[in-house]
């Protein structure tokens, strides 16, 4: 398993930051690091990170399958994030997550079959007082309607 | 800043918000910039710590907890390292303050962890911030590097010969890493799982070292506080309750939006008039004051001043600072369940009653939301919240219970609505 060489320096960066004989504390950093390069969270990557840290997969996995982030299959390219969390649910935010799985159909956490997209429904994303919000991997869209997720949708079919 | 200001506002954490590049060393040096690091390098550990008690400076993460105290508590004399551990792992629902802080000027952050590093001769930092707000960490690690450059971080500090070290480190998605014990756990490199306490973290925290762990605003106001003096603060709030708020008001508002405000500022006049009052004439129905684990309050018991010890009196928290206000088109059976949907997604199950009773009473709420309860569930939601007050290791627990109860107590007829055999009163909304 090889990684570029921007997230190796990333890595080398990260393993000075802890205290002698504390290297685990990089995991969870290296793990949402690796996914973002890789898309998920696969088998090798989790062998690959268990073994620079003197860890077993196996206690890789009890992290990653703790973290609602990390990923243990591939998400859609971009990754749409909707909150309905109290104060995105008072200005339409379970409304704007219907629409969004209409538009795309999809179903929660299902991935589109050409890898473009995937939907999920997430709990307080920190936009409360701009809700409803979303997030189109890590960013922020503010005052979302659906006429603005459909203007937003748009542009991404123009640009591909 | 995504909103406009009010009148109101007293803005001292937020004062560099909107300058041309507030982010950046240079302006922040021109606008008081690290000179409360200056007036710290000074003093003795001792007077910077006695400094922030007079302040009455109180957590802002949510408890309250006096942060003079919180740091007095670290064994100076251990002969391990000591850390200091920023908490900006903001994600009690209703909650957006700390985003703006970082975001608008990341300097202040640095400084005042710095200057809780010197109280407490702590020479390596760690920033916890949600995996969420990656931009964050970006703006962040630009900041700290500029630090280091102009010679704020690092070997000497402002060539006193002070050395810290100061790291960002992201979550990956976890509410429960936002309480401090499992925060540390999370740093570590492990299940955020919490603590059980005592030790605290002032005595064995990150790496089973004393640790000065406060909330990101908490932090911010530490500057403000060695450079204008600790009666500055203090004379800002109410009694004992020292400074300024940043207030997220949002929910059913005309202008919903981060305000920073004296301590003790009243509640409705903060809807009404700060947060413009509520959209088409409509009634305001109930509020939850200091973000999603908060009692709820009705809307005449809003006539009150926002502190933490005022709050407490009027049986809520002022909590996080995340003011969610509700019109009288709101559900409260349906809040009810959206708040319990969220604990119960977030339990981290290391403890039974919050990991069984969030399940349970999500189940048995969203049952009744959909009109198939019956009247003998009213009093069992109760039941079950109040089973898991003060049994669990941390306070996730509390934290759903408490809202609950209130609900159910305050809003009982809501709930009595429900049963009439036709779904929710408010047709699902």
């Amino acid at each position: 398993m090889t990684f570029s060489p921007e997230l190796e320096a990333r890595f080398a960066e990260l393993a000075r930051h802890y205290p002698a004989g504390r290297q685990r504390a990089a995991l969870v950093p290296m793990l949402l690091y690796a996914q973002d390069e890789t898309g998920w969270i696969s088998d090798p990557v989790m062998a690959e990170i268990a073994a620079r840290l003197g860890l077993t997969p196996l206690q890789v996995e009890e992290v990653v399958s703790y973290y609602s982030m990390l990923r243990r299959r591939p998400g859609g390219r971009r990754h749409i994030q909707v909150c309905t969390n109290v104060s995105c649910l008072l200005r339409g935010g379970e409304r704007l997550y219907g629409h969004v799985c209409r538009r795309l159909q999809l179903e929660p956490r299902q991935t589109s079959p050409d890898g473009e997209f995937s939907v999920e429904e997430v709990e307080c994303i920190g936009a409360c007082c701009w809700a409803p919000a979303i997030q189109v991997n890590y960013d922020f869209h503010h005052h979302m309607t659906p006429e603005k997720f459909d203007a937003l949708l748009e542009t991404w079919r123009g640009g591909r | 800043m995504y909103n406009q200001g009010h009148p109101a506002e007293v803005r001292l954490l937020t004062r560099r918000f909107g300058l041309a590049d507030s982010r950046s060393l240079n302006t922040y040096l021109a606008q008081e910039g690290y000179q409360g690091l200056q007036k710290a390098l000074q003093l003795t550990p001792e007077q910077i710590i006695e400094e922030v008690k007079a302040s009455g400076l109180r957590g802002r993460g949510g408890a309250g907890f006096p942060a003079g105290l919180k740091w007095s508590f670290v064994p100076r004399s251990s002969p391990k390292p000591k850390y200091i551990v920023v908490n900006a792992d903001e994600s009690e629902p209703g909650t957006c303050k700390d985003r703006v802080l970082i975001e608008n000027d990341p300097h202040q952050l640095i400084e005042g962890a710095m200057i809780a590093a010197r109280a407490v001769e702590a020479h390596t930092g760690y920033i916890y911030v949600r995996g969420e707000y990656r931009y964050l960490i970006e703006i962040l690690d630009r900041a700290i590097a500029e630090a280091y450059a102009g010679g704020y971080l690092g070997e000497s500090v402002m060539g006193t010969g002070f050395r810290f070290d100061l790291y960002t480190h992201t979550g990956a998605g976890a509410y429960e890493c936002g309480e401090e014990s499992a925060l540390l756990e999370s740093l570590e490199g492990k299940r955020g799982i919490p603590r059980i306490r005592p030790p605290f973290p002032a005595v064995v925290g990150a790496f089973q070292c004393p640790t000065v762990l406060n909330n990101v605003e908490t932090f911010c106001a530490v500057p403000s506080i060695l450079l204008k003096g600790a009666e500055h603060f203090a004379s800002l709030g109410t009694r004992k309750n020292g400074g300024t708020r940043l207030f997220c008001l949002s929910g059913h508002l005309n202008r919903p939006g981060v305000y920073e405000l004296p301590m003790g500022f009243n509640l409705r006049r903060m809807i009404e008039e700060v947060g413009g009052g509520i959209p088409g004439g409509r009634k305001l129905k109930a509020v939850i004051p200091g973000g999603s684990s908060c009692p709820v309050l009705k809307a005449e018991e809003t006539d009150l001043p926002m502190d933490f010890d005022s709050l407490q009196a009027a049986g809520s928290m002022l909590g996080s600072g995340g003011v969610v206000v509700m019109d009288e088109t709101t559900c409260m059976v349906r809040m009810a369940l959206r708040i319990m949907r969220f604990y119960a997604h977030e339990s981290c199950g290391w403890c039974i009653p919050c990991r069984e009773g969030t399940l349970w009473l999500r189940n048995l709420l969203d049952r009744f939301h959909a009109g198939e309860g019956a009247a003998r569930d009213i009093p069992l939601i109760s039941e079950l919240a109040q089973n898991m007050l003060g049994k669990t290791f941390c306070p996730l627990g509390d934290a759903a219970a408490l809202p609950t109860i209130s609900i159910v107590k305050k809003f009982r007829e809501e709930f009595e609505a429900h049963l009439a055999g036709r779904g929710c009163p408010y047709g699902g909304g």
